[in-house]
């Protein structure tokens, strides 16, 4: 089991007003993102804990790309994976971001 | 202990008992009044027509209304595992057992669950664990699993499951990790009159709820369940 | 378009969010809470932040009920230490507070085995928990439709239910078919044939056989549906229904004890096809199905 934290600047805010989400599940080849509104507005957090280690650089690029390209600023996302390729992790990343910003469901 | 030395030793005054095919039923005598007594012998399996011979004789001490205790003998063998029991539907069967059992508890009928030999996973669950008090003798086998099937389901190997349960009550078999869980309330002496022992658990004012999570915490076996049903609880019940 | 979407592709918590009214659903001890099962490190498993199990309330229709639903993806739907408490104070206070039914969402391969005596003791826990709400008033309506059926003691809280609804997809057992198989030889069962696994332990059988009272289409709609009626039509839990269902279960032994598959049952019902119900659609599996026999709601 390996534990992963990440703490980087984000372009803006995530839009809405729900205060958290949660997307996916933890199986093989999949995980679950828990996304809560804390933190400065520019700030995202990302924890991670994984069942396959050594892929640290591999979390650093998914999640920075992420970031980067996904207004994500003031919230925590929060990863049990299960084994996940990276395109189904960018896949949950996003889809949690949508659906904290989602105010209708 | 054999069967017949439990029994002589639980009910000195007689006892009335049947076995057929693993199924125990009968009646024993107290210092006052009889106690109902049902039960799997020889670790017979419990598979359908096991369970609607015993659930047919709790239900008919339910009707005489007379409040009788009702003893659960225990030593069978796991759920029974065929085509046949699954096709006519043995969880069926199986519930029904456990429903009588714990109707016949909520109704007056104090249920007290002897676990002397083995007993397994869906037999358990609708025998010993469907009663209000269980305990058990020290030659008591009781699991979920054995380790070894345990070791080909999980894909671990017997020595690694055997090495884990060394540090946790929570998955191997054994009467001592089931206490540890909170499954079993005591286990007996049985250099001692079980009869005197009975005596005290059936004098003692029945507790109405369910206190096994809060001994598991007690024992260490089960750490967050009493807490985490409690606070759900706590959360349901507030209005909305 | 609620009715498009699969109940058996979907999670726990899509099929929450699709049975209920609209943003009636209020999670008790949500996954923010981080309350996660303390022996999976043990083995190396990963951890989910709700352990498999979402208990809440919502509406159904502007009624008010207790929900919880299994995830039978994380662990196979399996009952551990936290996934059992959950659902075992959920139904503790369905029986104080008397008035207000519990829909149970079941996705279940039974016990967790890493947690193996933590997992059956909380099935007992539920068990009586579930029938002290019964005792109570409150009605418990069991769904069944997903990936992991309802095997192992979540078959046996299925039993104990007041009524159950089952699609295609659901299966009810005790032992599961590797088990059977590995216990008992290929020529007992064959765990590979799904056909035959469908034939034993599938929706259609159960509800032919009496095992359920509502077959269902796959769809979050369907499921919906049979919740509000089956809520109203929950027996009591008293002496005269466990007679009953003492009747009832003792005359299936009777007549089908001797039947060595599933096709000889159905045929001894009066199908006229056995061979074709597999291949029914639904409505015609439920015309079918409500000629041969009627549900009966007073022996569960």
């Amino acid at each position: 089991m390996e534990t992963l934290s990440y703490r980087l600047t984000a372009a803006r805010p995530a839009a809405g007003s729900k205060p958290l989400a949660i997307i996916g599940v933890v199986a093989s080849g999949n995980l679950e993102v828990l996304v809560e509104r804390v933190g400065a507005p520019t700030e995202c957090q990302i924890e991670v804990r994984t069942v396959a280690e050594g892929f640290g650089a591999v979390w650093a690029a998914v999640i920075g790309d992420f970031v980067m390209r996904r207004s994500a600023g003031g919230l925590k996302l929060s990863i049990n994976d299960g084994g996940a390729r990276p395109d189904t992790v960018a896949l949950r990343l996003a889809q949690a971001v949508r659906l904290i910003e989602d105010d209708e469901r | 202990m054999t069967l017949d030395e439990i029994l002589a030793s639980l009910f000195p005054d007689g006892s009335d008992i049947s076995i057929d095919e693993g199924v125990l039923l009968g009646s024993g005598a107290l210092r006052s009044g009889r106690m109902d007594i049902v039960g799997v012998a020889d670790g017979t399996p419990l598979g359908v027509d096991e369970a609607i011979r015993i659930s047919a004789h709790i239900l008919r001490t339910v009707e005489r209304d007379a409040r009788q205790p009702i003893l659960v003998l225990i030593d069978s063998g796991s759920q029974r595992m065929s085509k046949r029991d699954e096709l006519v539907g043995l969880s069926e069967f199986l519930a029904h057992l456990a429903k009588c059992l714990i109707f016949a508890d909520l109704h007056g009928h104090h249920t007290v669950g002897l676990l002397y030999g083995h007993s397994a996973a869906g037999a358990l669950i609708a025998t010993a664990l469907s009663t209000r008090t269980l305990v058990a003798l020290p030659g008591a086998a009781p699991e979920v699993m054995d380790l070894a099937s345990m070791a080909k389901v999980t894909l671990l190997s017997l020595e690694v499951l055997t090495e884990k349960a060394q540090g946790t009550p929570v998955f191997a078999p054994g009467l001592k990790n089931l206490a540890k869980t909170g499954a079993v309330l005591a286990t007996w002496d049985e250099t001692v009159s079980l009869a005197d022992q009975l005596h005290v658990l059936l004098s003692a004012t029945p507790n109405r709820a369910d206190e096994r999570d809060r001994l598991g915490r007690e024992r260490g076996g089960r750490p967050k369940a009493s807490e985490l049903a409690e606070r759900v609880y706590n959360l349901a019940l507030r209005p909305e | 378009m609620i009715g498009a979407v699969s109940w058996y592709e979907s999670s726990a918590r899509e099929r929450l969010r699709l049975l209920l009214d609209p943003l009636s659903f209020r999670e008790f001890v949500g996954p923010e809470q981080r309350e996660v099962s303390p022996h999976l490190n043990v083995f190396n498993l990963p951890q989910q932040f709700d352990d498999g199990m979402i208990v809440g309330r919502g509406r159904l229709d502007g009624a008010a009920v207790f929900v919880a639903a299994q995830e039978g993806r994380f662990m196979g739907g399996s009952l551990g230490e936290v996934h059992g408490a959950k659902l075992t104070g959920l139904l503790r206070a369905a029986r104080d507070v008397r008035t207000t039914p519990v829909v149970i969402l079941f996705d279940t391969g039974g016990v967790r085995l890493q947690e193996a005596n933590a997992g059956e003791l909380a099935i007992a826990e539920v068990m009586r928990a579930l029938l002290e709400a019964r005792t109570a008033g409150a009605p418990v309506i069991g769904l069944i439709g997903g990936r992991a059926g309802c095997y192992g003691g979540g078959g046996l809280i299925a039993g104990c239910c007041s009524a159950l609804a089952v699609s295609e997809q659901g299966r009810i057992s005790v032992s599961g078919p590797e088990v059977i198989e590995t216990n008992r030889g290929v020529e007992e069962f064959d765990s590979k044939d799904r056909a035959l696994v469908w034939r034993t332990m599938g929706g259609k059988h159960r509800r032919l056989l009496g095992g359920a009272d509502s077959f269902v289409a796959d769809t979050p709609e369907s499921f919906r549906a049979a919740a509000c009626r089956l809520m109203h039509l929950a027996p009591r839990f008293d002496a005269e229904m466990l007679r009953a269902e003492q009747r009832r279960l003792a005359e299936r032994l009777r007549r089908f004890g001797g039947c060595s598959d599933a096709f000889d049952i159905w045929t001894m019902e009066g199908v006229a096809n056995a061979f074709d119900v597999p291949n029914l659609c639904t409505d015609d599996f439920i015309t079918l199905a409500d000629s041969v026999r009627e549900p009966r709601y007073d022996a569960r």
